[in-house]
């Protein structure tokens, strides 16, 4: 353990290249899936929320249940789809970061759509009544509730980030571990590992956890500053 | 009608549901009744509102003033019973009314976008902002979050608000129960201007001063029943029910 | 206070922006390999790749799997070439069109490994056959790749040629555990197993921990690569030029000299064997 610290602290100090891309190509992937699966999920979230539709219980189940998709499961069907053989073969996309974007925003969309739910049906509850009396069409109610709570959908964002970032079984087949093209720190941790390099593999664990505790530093700041000028209150 | 209490939206009246009358008064209910949780809260209301001034809705705790004043706006269906502004049913009169609660739900954005965001969402003149202010008394606080104001400040937001959307009938949920009296007073000067200005403002208080100052006519509710509507001279000299007098006499009305 | 938020989302989509055009990568000098992880978790593409991308200017990308699953993508047209162990499951795949050609590339061997401490006795034993048999005997725990893959592919043979069925243990001391190389090393490691793998594995693997060989050189045991352009009749969407400048590379007199080269702790780890009259052209 401390040797891996050790070699976490020289890999970074030294400003490996490699390093440095399999970590930006890391951000950028699950970020890139994030903002995708919010664009989907949150507004699906709020249409759940405030709908009354039939089968508005079994879209709830659905979503729940989503939540739980094992990543290797979405990685095989997305691999299905995206292959030359696949319907999708013809976009040429397998083997590329796209399809590490697209099987992570599958990944996590349900995670965004369902904890968003659950969020905005309970500021919704608390401005029903007010909304009614304005006499709000739908999409503006969606609009004003999204908005309102958008400093608890940012917490939703990175659940579904650390989720999308922490993941290895659906980049791992959809983006094949390629170096310099697809290797991301999960894969490459994987790879450490059946390379029976552990403390490298703990070095680059230990690389990705202060990652994402960055990006979580990083959403806690935009946090405090937004609730200090009221946003929250 | 559980559809409508527990519906996300109500949608803006259509014009060919009902003719449009040109004014919503005179108000009339009759036989209205609601039941909650196998409670009887309202047990029959027959009540007529004529055109013009404020009316005070009064009573005691659990009267069922608040939850007449939500039917009256559209926003809960009795079990039995009609309400008509006019003609119009009340669902369809929602949107030419405006509620302010006794808890202002407002948005978690600056007290001029509170206003901007009902101008825009109902089609007003978005000018009209700073006017707004100006009448609340809230000009200087326009880039405030709404949720930092004081709660006499942020109640004069929800009141501004109600009146953004041009209402010909102003009701009130005890707007003032929770504020200080110089909060008190500025939220009833705006209200006084809005009826001498021609808005028909119904008033829910517990407060018999403020029912003095601001009735023209008091309408006591007990026991989910109006027990004496009159105007405002007569109802304080002489009330004409012994739990309206119990209750100005300052007793406990069960 | 919107103002800060809107900032943020706007970064954020920049970001996000960013990363698309960094992303767009669709290159005509560009093949991909479907590999089995020996060649790869030992560091060879490492050694070999720059040496064909200088010459050639052909960027090579490698994705790294099990010899079964290698040969099913390869099936699906994922890939321009087929680098693997398994001369049977090759020799299929260009029976049924899907490669113009399968040629020997190089070989090296598998060995079975242990703890130390040897608690089936395997120290010293020259013949595989007689080796697999002490372990069903003893029911000494033994770790299997069961997924598939070449190495899981001859070790059944083996198994099959000392006439043993060794699924009749699975679970008990036959363990399969459905993972590539390195994790099945892991794995054997971690339950004080025996296990089978390629020499080249074996010497790149960092986790060795008290482990050694105690079965090796058997000719039963001998381990040949071979290489295979996809077929452009199966699958038009490959790059079928640069999979066979590849190929072809990889036989010629130098690919074949830089395989051997390639050395790790001063052990090679892949012994070139291609046909003379490939090496010539």
């Amino acid at each position: 353990m401390g040797e891996a610290l050790a070699l976490a602290i020289s890999l970074v100090a030294s400003g490996d290249a490699d390093l440095a891309e399999i970590v930006a190509l890391s951000l950028r992937v699950s970020l890139s899936a994030t903002l995708l699966a919010a664009a989907i999920g949150l507004p699906l979230g709020a249409l759940v929320a405030v709908g009354r539709f039939p089968g508005r219980g079994a879209v709830l189940v659905a979503m729940n249940a989503l939540m739980g998709l094992p990543p290797v499961v979405v990685g095989l069907v997305v691999y299905l789809h995206l292959s030359r053989a696949g319907p999708l073969g013809f976009l040429g996309l397998l083997y590329t970061p796209w399809a590490m974007i697209l099987a992570q925003t599958i990944l996590i969309a349900p995670i965004v759509a369902a904890l968003a739910r659950q969020v905005i049906e309970d500021l919704h509850a608390e401005y029903r009544d007010q909304f009614r009396s304005l006499c709000l069409s739908r999409g503006q109610v969606i609009g004003a509730l999204l908005w309102d709570a958008r400093l608890s959908l940012m917490t939703v964002g990175l659940a579904g980030f650390g989720r999308a970032v922490a993941e290895v079984g659906a980049v791992m087949i959809v983006g094949g571990n390629i170096d310099h093209l697809t290797r991301v720190m999960t894969t490459a941790i994987a790879l450490e590992t059946s390379r029976g390099d552990l403390p490298l593999a703990l070095a680059l664990g230990i690389v990705l956890l202060v990652i994402a505790l960055g990006v979580n530093a990083a959403v806690q700041t935009l946090h405090t500053r937004a609730a200090r000028s009221g946003a929250h209150v | 009608m559980s559809d409508v209490a527990t519906s996300a939206f109500t949608r803006r009246p259509r014009a060919e549901a009902q003719e449009a009358p040109a004014t919503l008064l005179p108000f009339r209910a009759e036989g209205v009744a609601l039941t909650l949780g196998g409670a009887r809260v309202l047990d029959g209301v027959d009540l007529t509102l004529a055109p013009g001034g404020c009316t005070v809705l009064m009573g005691p705790n659990g009267a069922g003033k608040s939850l007449l004043l939500k039917l009256m706006h559209g926003l809960t269906a009795p079990d039995a019973g009609t309400l008509s502004w006019n003609g119009l049913g009340a669902q369809a009169a929602t949107a030419r009314q405006a509620l302010v609660f006794q808890r202002p739900v407002l948005l978690r954005r600056s007290v001029k976008a509170n206003l901007d965001f009902v101008l825009k969402a109902r089609g007003g003149d978005r000018g009209r902002v700073a006017e707004l202010l100006e009448h609340v008394g809230l000009a200087d606080r326009a880039r405030t979050p709404a949720r930092r104001l004081s709660g006499g400040e942020q109640q004069r937001l929800a009141l501004a608000r109600a009146l953004a959307t041009d209402p010909e009938v102003l009701l009130l949920d005890e707007p003032t129960a929770s504020l200080d009296p110089g909060a008190t007073q500025a939220i009833e000067r705006i209200v006084a201007r809005a009826a001498a200005a021609g808005t028909r403002v119904i008033f829910v208080t517990h407060d018999v001063g403020q029912a003095r100052r601001l009735a023209e006519d008091v309408v006591f509710l007990h026991r989910g029943r109006v027990v004496d509507h009159a105007p405002a001279a007569r109802f304080f000299d002489a009330p004409g029910d012994p739990a309206a007098r119990a209750y100005l006499d300052g007793r406990l009305v069960v | 206070m919107p103002n800060t938020f809107a900032r943020t989302a706007a970064i954020a989509a920049l970001l996000a922006g960013a990363a698309s055009g960094a992303l767009a990568q669709e290159d005509n000098g560009s093949i991909l390999v479907q590999s089995t992880t020996s060649t790869a978790n030992s560091g060879l593409y490492d050694y070999l790749l720059p040496l064909f991308e200088d010459e050639t200017g052909i960027t090579v990308n490698v994705v790294a799997v099990g010899t079964g699953q290698a040969i099913e993508n390869a099936r699906n047209c994922d890939g321009d070439v087929l680098l693997v162990h398994a001369k049977p499951a090759e020799e299929k795949f260009v029976e049924d069109g899907f490669g113009t050609e399968r040629t020997d590339l190089m070989y090296n061997d598998f060995v079975i490994v242990g703890p130390e401490a040897d608690p089936a006795g395997l120290d010293g034993m020259a013949v595989v056959e007689d080796a697999l048999a002490l372990l069903a005997e003893r029911s000494a725990t033994f770790a299997s790749r069961g997924d598939d893959s070449g190495t899981h592919k001859k070790e059944l043979s083996l198994w099959s040629e000392a006439g043993i069925d060794p699924a009749a243990g699975s679970g008990d001391w036959y363990r399969e555990t459905g993972s590539g190389m390195g994790a099945t090393l892991n794995a054997a490691i971690g339950m004080g197993a025996y296990t089978m793998t390629d020499r080249a594995t074996w010497i790149s693997f960092e986790n060795k921990q008290d482990y050694e060989i105690f079965v090796e050189g058997d000719d039963a045991l001998f381990n040949q690569y071979g290489v295979i352009p996809v077929s452009p009749e199966a699958c038009p969407s490959v790059n079928a030029e640069g999979a066979q400048t590849f190929a072809n590379w990889l036989l010629s007199a130098e690919g074949q000299t830089a395989i051997g080269d390639f050395v790790v702790d001063g052990q090679q780890l892949f012994f070139p064997n291609a046909p003379e009259d490939d090496t010539a052209s």
